[in-house]
Order: structure tokens, then C-alpha cells, then sequence
């Protein structure tokens, strides 16, 4: 094989898929430097005070499970640790699930926890901003019942609810549209309720011009670094910090290759050159 | 007429919309509330829409045995599998037709959706997403190449920023002194997000909304029809 033939992508496949799954099998235990973007997000959850009525938008499906719900998870178990009451709601379908497993999970930290009284899932709907604006009228006329079918009215948790004034927060983990960008547009520039929230990844860097001196946004969590920064703060190590070790060193691979690719790059040229 | 009568409502729908945004009073705010809801139920509809037309390009390819109709017919056996378990013994604490299927649940633990939704689409979702990572690297080795200084630049600002993000790059750089402590990487990363890639991203923000605002009087006004679809 010549220096400047290309390596075999099959080659690299194995190199990323034995790379990513060793540290989820032995975890490096690496630490994650918090942001203060996770801070402000932390801030906002901690200084809600106790028994306060707060919003959880599941605005994702399973493809983004593995950013997300460690973010759901560690956000549930904070609001909690606070006595909060939860309401989740899902602008995408499958964000109903995604509520109800995380409930789950954390429910065995919580075993306390009364669904009705400490939380509640009112399910999904359709409209995307629309609703979120119509949740500004009135919650009830959006959500006559929750997922299960039980009348708003025999929610004991939901007896003062009537819209946002009752609400001291937002946050939308968000994969895409509907989610986050239509909670900072609807909710708190019409509504002026507070509002945070976790995103991918890779769409982080489209919220950062909402966080500003407005406070269009109380911070934000992204990706998989944000919901394990958010592990730190409250002292835990969940699915987000152990997958930050893969993340890490998938990061340093991908940087490998692309050195790699340059060296090859340039012996490519270095011997055209020398042939001439 | 055909063409009139849609502008006509485009027209005065936006109109009052846009003006209960200004007079929040009756009787804009009462009709933005109607129109409000009637966006809701449409939604719906919208739904019901998307998996006719579903099943029907999908049932399509598999009766003209295009290429790969095999994995047509398995998406629709898909989607009939997860209707009809819904439908039959229900979701989570819903009863469906046949009730709550109890002999199932002792042997599976949960529903039948509930079983499919957790162990099959849950893991066939995310392992389609995660596939990303696999494409991502071998393209950085393939695409990522020096070839001009932009190119040099923008690589090197990924190479900081990946290294940034990740709990190496706190490693890395973790020793510096205070009075060097700006070039920790993740601080460098956190400053590379906060401004450049900040007040690019404002400039693409206030771009798109003039954009949208344009194109949005556009069709108002009824310059813009492309919307109604072709024809007469």
C-alpha cells in the first residue's frame, strides 16, 4: 500500500466503534469543566422556591435520547430534591414516552413522589407555537386531560394552574421545531415566563443570541457536555458523565484522522511534485 | 374565482393575526383565539394526512416492486404492527379494544407497544442517529484538508473547539498558571462560541427574520402564490 492511498473507511469505522466502546466499558472517570451556561440553568431551578409549579417540554424522540434524557433525568431529580411540582407536556409525539421513562427512573430515587400531586404528564399536542401560545390563555383549553384520559379538573396538582402566571419556569429539551426557539418566542417574549432549556449538540450555537441581558433564555444545557455539567453541579455521575469519557475520546480520534488525512494529503503532493 | 377567494382569506387571516398582535382587544383578540384553535385542530388533521400519504407511497412502491420494496413492505408491516397493538391492548395505563392484555404484560413485563416503543424503535432511532459519528470521522479524514488559509483556519478552530468540549481538553491545558489560564482550551472553545460564532449567528438570525418578513408580506399581498400549487 502506498503512503498515499486512502485508509479503508471500514478501518476507521472499527478504530471509532473500539475507541467509543471501550470507555463506556471501562469508564475513565474524566471530569467535565461546568459552563456557566449550566450554571445559570442550575441557578434558575435552584432559587425556584419550594412547591412552585414548573413546566418540562419533551420536544424530542428516541433519536436524541442518548443528549436529552440524561438532561430530563438530572433536571427532574433537581426540581424535585426542591419540592417542585413538574408538568410535563410534549410538543412531539414520541416526547410523551421519553417523559414517562424518565419519570420512571427517577421515581426509584423518589419513591415519594405522587403522580397527580408532585407531577403530572399532560401529553402531547399538535400546533407547535401556536399551542404554546394558546397555554398562555389557558392551560386547560390546551389540555383538557392528561395523557391518560383524567379531567384537568381531578388533577389536584393542576387546581390553581390556569395559564403562565402560574408557572415559574419553562424549559424545552429541544431536538428541533417545535421546541425551544418557540418557548423563548411565544412563551417568554409574549408571556414574559421564564424560560431555559437543553438542546443537541449541534444546535446549540443557534440559542446562544438568546441568551443575552433580556434573559430570552436563563441559560442552556447542549448536548451531551451540558447534561453532564448539570450531573456535576448536583454532585451526581449519570449516563451523561459516563458518556462523556466515549464522546472524549471519539473527539480525539476524529482530530487523528484529520491530521492523518493532511499527512496523506501532503506525501500526495510532495511526490506529484517530485515526479515533475 | 378558484384563485381569489384563497388570496382573499390569506389576506385577511394575516391581517387580523397580525393586528391582534397590536390591538390586543375584541374583536381581533377573540378571532385570533377561534383562528388559534382552529390551527390546533388542523394540526391533527395534518397528522392523519402525513400516514395516509404514508401508507400510500409506501404500499405504492411495494405493488410496482420498485428497487428495494422489500424495505417498504417492512416499514409497513412496521407501522400496522404498533396500530394494532395500540389499538388492541392499548398504551400505558389506557385500555384498548381487547382490554389491557394482562396475559401479555405477565409474559413481557409491559404492553406489547410498550415493549416494541422501548426495545425496538427506541434503539433502531438512536442507532440511526449515532451512525452520524461513524460518517463524521471518516469525512474529517477524507474532506478535512488543508488546501488555503480559510480552510487552515476553520480547521484550526475545530481541532480547539472539539478538544474544548471534551472532558481531554480539561486535561490537557489544566496546568497552566492563573496568569495563562485564558489559553485553557476550554476557555479558548467557550470564547470561540461566545463571540465569533455568537455574532455570526445574530447576523444569520436577523437575516432569516427579514427574510421571513419579506416573504411572509409577500404572500399576503398575493405576490407570492407558489403556495396555491401550479395550474389554473
Amino acid at each position: 500500500m502506498s503512503n498515499s492511498k486512502p485508509l479503508d473507511r471500514r478501518y476507521i469505522f472499527l478504530i471509532l466503534l473500539v475507541g467509543v466502546t471501550l470507555p463506556l466499558i471501562f469508564p475513565l472517570g474524566l471530569k467535565s469543566e461546568v459552563s456557566d451556561l449550566a450554571r445559570q440553568v442550575y441557578k434558575l431551578v435552584e432559587e425556584t422556591p419550594t412547591n412552585s409549579t414548573i413546566i418540562i417540554s419533551f420536544d424530542y424522540d428516541p433519536a436524541t435520547n442518548t443528549e436529552l434524557q440524561p438532561m430530563a433525568k438530572a433536571l427532574i431529580e433537581h426540581a424535585w430534591k426542591k419540592d417542585q411540582r413538574i408538568i410535563a407536556i410534549a410538543l412531539w409525539p414520541q416526547g410523551v414516552q421519553m417523559a414517562e421513562q424518565a419519570f420512571a427512573d427517577i421515581m426509584k430515587k423518589y419513591p415519594d413522589k405522587k403522580y397527580g400531586i408532585d407531577y403530572m404528564n399532560a401529553g402531547y399536542k399538535t400546533g407547535g407555537m401556536v399551542t404554546i401560545q394558546a397555554m398562555g390563555r389557558s392551560f386547560k383549553e390546551v389540555f383538557p386531560s392528561d395523557f391518560k384520559g383524567t379531567p384537568y379538573e381531578e388533577i389536584p396538582m393542576l387546581k390553581n394552574v390556569r395559564n403562565y402566571n402560574q408557572i415559574s419556569y419553562v424549559i424545552s429539551l429541544s431536538a428541533g421545531d417545535p421546541g425551544l426557539k418557540q418557548y423563548v418566542m411565544a412563551a417568554h417574549d409574549m408571556y414574559r415566563v421564564k424560560v431555559s432549556g437543553g438542546t443537541t449538540a449541534v444546535s446549540t450555537p443557534g440559542f446562544l443570541p438568546y441568551i443575552n441581558d433580556q434573559h430570552q433564555l436563563y441559560g442552556l444545557l447542549g448536548g451531551l457536555k451540558g447534561a453532564a455539567e448539570y450531573e456535576a453541579l448536583l454532585g451526581i455521575r449519570g449516563t451523561a458523565s459516563n458518556g462523556m469519557d466515549a464522546q472524549s475520546v471519539a473527539h480525539v480520534l476524529i482530530i487523528v484522522f484529520i491530521i492523518m488525512g493532511n499527512i496523506r494529503v501532503y506525501k500526495q503532493k510532495k511526490s506529484k511534485h517530485e515526479k515533475k | 374565482m378558484k384563485r381569489f377567494l384563497p388570496l382573499l382569506v390569506t389576506f385577511l387571516v394575516g391581517f387580523i393575526v397580525i393586528s391582534s398582535e397590536f390591538i390586543p382587544h375584541k374583536p381581533f383578540s377573540s378571532i385570533n383565539e377561534g383562528l388559534e384553535n382552529w390551527f390546533m385542530i388542523i394540526s391533527g388533521f395534518a397528522i392523519i394526512l402525513g400516514q395516509l400519504s404514508l401508507l400510500k407511497v409506501n404500499s405504492m412502491k411495494v405493488h410496482d416492486k420498485t428497487e428495494n420494496w422489500q424495505y417498504y413492505l417492512v416499514g409497513l408491516i412496521s407501522f400496522w404492527a404498533m396500530v394494532a397493538f395500540g389499538i388492541f391492548w392499548g398504551t400505558q395505563d389506557a385500555a384498548g379494544l381487547l382490554g389491557n392484555g394482562d396475559g401479555i404484560v405477565s409474559w413481557l413485563g409491559v404492553k406489547p407497544f410498550e415493549y416494541l416503543f422501548n426495545n425496538v424503535y427506541q434503539h433502531l432511532s438512536s442507532t440511526m442517529f449515532a451512525l452520524l459519528a461513524f460518517f463524521i470521522a471518516s469525512a474529517a479524514y477524507r474532506a478535512f484538508i488543508i488546501r488555503s488559509f480559510e480552510s487552515n483556519l476553520l480547521m484550526i478552530t475545530a481541532v480547539i473547539v472539539m478538544l474544548g468540549r471534551t472532558s481531554i481538553g480539561t486535561y490537557l491545558t489544566g496546568w497552566l498558571p492563573p496568569e495563562w489560564r485564558w489559553l485553557h482550551l476550554p476557555n479558548i472553545a467557550d470564547f470561540i462560541v461566545n463571540f465569533p460564532t455568537n455574532a455570526a449567528q445574530r447576523a444569520i438570525m436577523i437575516s432569516a427574520a427579514l427574510g421571513i418578513v419579506g416573504s411572509s408580506l409577500r404572500i399576503l399581498l398575493g405576490i407570492e402564490r407558489s403556495y396555491l400549487g401550479g395550474g389554473d
